[in-house]
């Protein structure tokens, strides 16, 4: 069984978005870092980038397996997680401990369109 | 119908039909329409036995004429030593696929993760690897990888002495990959400073290919290329002669960003120009732009060190159309080429090979100097073992000259320049008949009609 | 047989003043290579061994014995077609003749060379049912790339610059969209039906006026022919678009049916599938590139012609004008191509023709004695190859990774597992023609036993391996630590 968070927004490409104000904080779900297996890369972007939401922003890679990462809503990076290159397997340890952008959100409206725990419970059938 | 490859007896046809319910080996086909079947016989020669086929290559081999080598541009004549060969037919390395079951794979990851040793050492980068068609392919990936790195600027850079052999692969991989690809002019045999700089301030440029030594042989300075190229955020990719790299300043010193090239002149016969080996190595921080296979070392359950293709992620096989490439090669044998060569050879071999190859041609260039009938083409740059030269003389006629008595006299790089190598293979004797025919050619001995060439 | 002090990396069996080779005297010295400025050379010698012959072969001869190769036994490997590697062929690969050219040596001193090349050109479009061949792609991947590139050059040359989509199935090879990426096209996905073909409703609505093709092996990835292919050729067609025919799985056709009479347009072939050449590790192959008429002209430069006079056939290098351009740096791998023309030779028209139906016979047999322990997600016949999902029982809870892994420590090769990902516990098995009826009785036997075990001594398959030079290895360690050279500090 999958830990999931109560109070975020979830994508179906199993990506979370935290809101802290009018900031976004981007990663991927328990669910799909199990999915995975062993993360030992992820791929980001430079500080600055602006993405529309759908956008492909990076990547994860696992030994045998690599996933895009899709942004779950647009904004511009203000931050990525410098932790992530020094050990990528922090993701597996605490998924969402461990986001992976930060994004000053370009339209919170767009949030509306996401799922929030409950249905993404369902939609992952647990 | 006993054939020596296939071992089915009509026993065994009959009985492993049976097992799948059938009758002739045409129900395997029942599937497919019979207006799509082939029905007629293959036009192709009758069977040929072991024999035959050796007599067939025994003719044909007649028609070929065996020359002493003063060519190079890129494909070099050096000496393979016999251990090689007997290495490289052990058949469990050359029957052996790609090295994906690595608990019975550890002789060929074991081998390239040596020579990723030896090529990194080799062009003082970190990283390589062993998946490289040619020279000259390898220069496209490096081009495609500059282009993925910078991500959006699509503007690569080629020096004018790059091998023409090389650009005009780069120019037909930049068609049609979408890389805007623009020249940086040649002044006096070597790439201008100037209009580098010139056209990297336009701007959009990704990447930037020079060549050491270059076309014409000549060593080029490089000193402040990297740091112009780092300042435009364009990657500095190094195309390099691979044996040259025992003693010339590495790529790692210009302090470039990739390192290209074939290890042909590692040892790997001429073989009319392939197989060969490209090599791309890199530094660590481009490790997940770098096309192709990587073998990485690991341990195993029980502790001990072992090797194991690593950062496959990257890969066309999991990535498709988003792979940095589509190469699924590990040009592994002739990698095993490179490394026993290299073993053989150390730094002290490598570097008495270059040796020869410098003290041969510069003689061999003083020689035909001193005859009047040659200039070089570029007098004050410094060469290796390769190097240009202009005559008022016929090259077509010299070179027929040349082959009548055997020698390759050199490649006819333009109507009046001829480009010639030498090598450690090359004979002080070799090297003075060269000189007679080129400074002499119609009173030079043919001896076209002696019946003494090895074949006959 | 394993010796532990020689199989060390060749860097720890270094010492300093050892030698492996020996030179002529150099008998110019007064030309020193220190008088180049120094500022071009080097400020320190590569670390490279120095090792005595001896050690030199000792520490290879061991490496060899960790390998496992065709020659040492039964190589089951899907998609790969590991086929035996006649000794023959080796030899003339390294024939005197021919090893010594220089790819620019002058005209008439290479013309059985050019011969040669001319030859397998021709013997390769009479057994696919194409025009004309290049032989200069040097592998799979590059003779998809090289294709691809006629295609576009065949629409561009009509003025349909807007041609760049290419359609392939979801079952297909990743080199296949990889390839169409570098090539600068835009990759349409097309569905497969339960039974593994294309779905061809799925690819109706996909064809217009963008399309510059659609690639397709045949037999598919899960070895099944596909029997609507003239349809969907015609489709393509149709929509002005030219069949690509990946010829990864030509094999099973050699003798029965041609990709030319099948529809498609342009193909390539690896000769280190089909036409015997050694696998080396993976590489050098050589992927020649063959083409329907009225698509000769753009292929790649250069190509070797034939110019007849009355008396006698020549053969001459030509760089034609309408060609794509260029793709390597002389006419391919052409070592690899003696190969495969002796192995031609050696086969002759007859024996040609037993190649794809004992591949098939082999493939069938192997599927139906093993069906009852193995999930068979496709019934019915295969061509070369099959694809099973994992075991039947599956509460054992031992996976087809184990099952590979088992398979070694009985000396035989994996098939290919995890792929197509069509299936969860694919498991892809190619015998090629070759292999006897007692080979793969006893492949049959040692799978039966594995599954056995699966059931009684579950821990043992998922330990396994257990008899081979190392045990399971730490991928994620690899992947993590990226140790990709040696550490001559430690």
């Amino acid at each position: 069984m999958s830990k999931i968070i109560d109070g975020l927004y979830y994508s179906e490409t199993h990506e979370y978005v935290k809101v802290e104000g009018e900031m976004g904080y981007v990663g991927i779900t328990d669910y799909a870092q199990h999915e995975l297996g062993n993360v030992v890369y992820v791929d980001m972007p430079e500080v600055g980038d602006e993405f529309e939401a759908g956008d492909e922003f990076g990547a994860v890679e696992s030994v045998k397996a690599a996933s895009d990462l899709n942004t779950p809503v647009g904004g511009t990076v203000e931050e990525v997680n410098e932790a992530l290159e020094d050990e990528p397997g922090l993701i597996n340890k605490d998924a969402f401990a461990n986001w992976i952008i930060k994004l000053k959100l370009a339209d919170a409206g767009e949030l509306d369109g996401l799922m929030d725990a409950e249905a993404y419970r369902k939609f992952i059938g647990e | 119908m006993a054939y020596k490859y296939f071992p089915h007896t009509q026993d065994d046809l009959d009985a492993m039909l049976g097992r799948c319910g059938m009758k002739s080996l045409d129900d395997l086909y029942q599937d497919i329409p019979d207006e799509l079947v082939f029905k007629r016989e293959y036009d192709l020669p009758d069977a040929m036995s072991e024999a035959e086929v050796r007599r067939y290559f025994n003719e044909l081999g007649r028609k070929n004429v065996q020359l002493t080598c003063f060519a190079g541009g890129g494909y070099y004549d050096h000496y393979s030593p016999s251990v090689i060969n007997h290495i490289l037919d052990r058949s469990e390395f050359l029957t052996s696929y790609t090295p994906y079951q690595a608990e019975i794979s550890q002789g060929t990851l074991q081998y390239i993760f040596e020579y990723q040793t030896m090529m990194a050492q080799l062009t003082g980068m970190e990283v390589s690897n062993a998946s490289m068609y040619d020279g000259t392919t390898a220069a496209a990936e490096a081009m495609m990888m500059a282009v993925a790195n910078a991500k959006k600027r699509n503007r690569v850079l080629v020096s004018e002495t790059v091998s023409p052999i090389v650009r005009r692969v780069l120019h037909t991989y930049a068609k049609f990959h979408g890389v805007e690809l623009d020249t940086i002019q040649e002044k006096d045999g070597v790439t201008s400073f100037d209009d580098l700089k010139n056209k990297l301030a336009e701007g959009n440029v990704a990447g930037v290919i020079v060549a050491s030594p270059n076309f014409y042989g000549i060593v080029e300075d490089y000193t402040g290329w990297a740091d112009a190229c780092h300042e435009a955020k364009a990657l500095l990719i190094m195309h390099c002669n691979a044996s040259a790299l025992g003693v010339l300043k590495t790529p790692g010193e210009w302090g470039a960003d990739v390192a290209v090239g074939d290890g042909q002149s590692l040892g790997i016969p001429l073989s009319y120009g392939g197989p060969g080996v490209g090599f791309l190595c890199t530094s660590k921080k481009l490790i997940r732009k770098m096309p192709g296979r990587i073998v990485g070392q690991t341990t195993d359950a029980a502790g001990q060190r072992a090797f194991v293709l690593t950062l496959q992620a990257r890969e066309q096989h999991i990535r498709r159309e988003k792979a940095t490439s589509n190469i699924c090669s590990n040009q592994s044998l002739m990698a095993l080429y490179v490394t026993v060569y290299l073993s053989l050879m150390g730094r002290k071999g490598l570097r008495e090979v270059n040796e020869m190859g410098y003290s041969g041609a510069h003689y061999l260039a003083k020689r035909l100097v001193e005859s009047g009938k040659f200039t070089l083409a570029y007098p004050d740059k410094p060469f290796l073992n390769e190097f240009a030269v202009k005559t008022d003389q016929d090259l077509d006629l010299l070179a027929t000259v040349g082959a009548l008595n055997d020698i390759n006299i050199g490649i006819r790089i333009a109507d009046d320049t001829l480009l010639i190598c030498v090598t450690e293979q090359r004979t002080p004797d070799e090297i003075d008949q060269l000189v007679e025919v080129l400074t002499n050619p119609l009173s030079t001995k043919c001896d076209c009609d002696d019946d003494n060439s090895p074949q006959e | 047989m394993n010796n532990q002090y020689y199989s060390k990396l060749i860097f720890e069996l270094s010492r300093e003043g050892r030698q492996g080779y020996s030179l002529p005297p150099n008998e110019f010295v007064n030309f020193k290579i220190e008088d180049l400025p120094r500022q071009l050379l080097r400020q320190e010698g590569p670390k490279l061994p120095e090792v005595d012959e001896l050690t030199v072969v000792r520490h290879y001869t061991n490496m060899s014995n960790n390998n496992f190769g065709v020659d040492t036994g039964f190589y089951p490997l899907g998609s790969c077609t590991m086929k035996y590697n006649p000794k023959i062929n080796e030899d003339m690969a390294v024939h005197p003749d021919f090893v010594g050219l220089h790819p620019f040596q002058p005209a008439g001193t290479v013309d059985g060379a050019l011969e040669v090349y001319y030859n397998l050109q021709h013997s390769l479009a009479e057994l696919s049912g194409m025009s004309e061949f290049t032989l200069n792609p040097y592998a799979g991947a590059h003779g998809e790339l090289t294709g691809l590139m006629v295609m576009r050059t065949y629409h561009e040359s009509r003025g349909e610059t807007q041609r760049r989509k290419v359609i392939v199935p979801d079952s297909a090879h990743g080199t296949n969209p990889a390839s169409a990426a570098v090539c600068g096209l835009e990759v349409v996905t097309v569905k497969s039906l339960a039974d593994g073909t294309v779905d061809v409703d799925d690819l109706r609505p996909l064809l217009d006026d963008t399309v510059a093709g659609m690639m397709m092996t045949n037999p598919n990835t899960l070895g099944i022919f596909e029997r609507k292919i003239a349809t969907i050729a015609a489709m393509v067609h149709e929509a002005g678009g030219l069949m690509y025919y990946d010829g990864a799985n030509l094999n099973p056709l050699l003798g029965r049916c041609r990709p030319g009479d099948l529809g498609f347009d342009i193909m390539h072939i690896n000769l280190h599938k089909t036409f015997s050449t050694p696998h080396g590790g993976g590489g050098p192959g050589s992927g020649p590139v063959g083409v329907r008429a009225g698509l000769e002209r753009f292929l790649p430069n250069p190509r070797v012609v034939k110019v007849s006079d009355d008396e006698t056939d020549g053969f001459m290098v030509q760089h034609g004008d309408d060609s794509l351009g260029y793709v390597s740096g002389h006419l391919g791998n052409f070592g690899v191509i003696m190969r495969a023309y002796a192995y031609i030779l050696s086969l002759g028209r007859e024996n040609v023709k037993q190649v794809g139906p004992l591949a098939t016979l082999n493939a069938n047999y192997v599927k139906e004695s093993l069906k009852d322990v193995f999930e068979l997600p496709i019934e019915g016949v295969c061509k070369h190859e099959f694809v099973f999902d994992g075991l039947k029982d599956k509460s054992t809870g031992v996976t087809t990774l184990d099952v590979a892994k088992r398979l070694l420590d009985y000396g035989f090769h994996a098939p290919t597992i995890y792929f197509p990902l069509l299936f969860h516990e694919a498991m892809m098995i190619e015998p090629t023609e070759n292999e006897s009826r007692e080979t793969l009785d006893a492949f049959i036997e040692v799978l039966r036993t594995i599954a056995r075990e699966a059931r009684e001594n579950p821990d043992m398959v998922k330990t396994a391996p257990h008899n081979t030079p190392v045990r399971r290895l730490d991928d994620t360690k690899a992947a993590l630590e990226q140790i990709v050279t040696y550490n001559f500090e430690a």
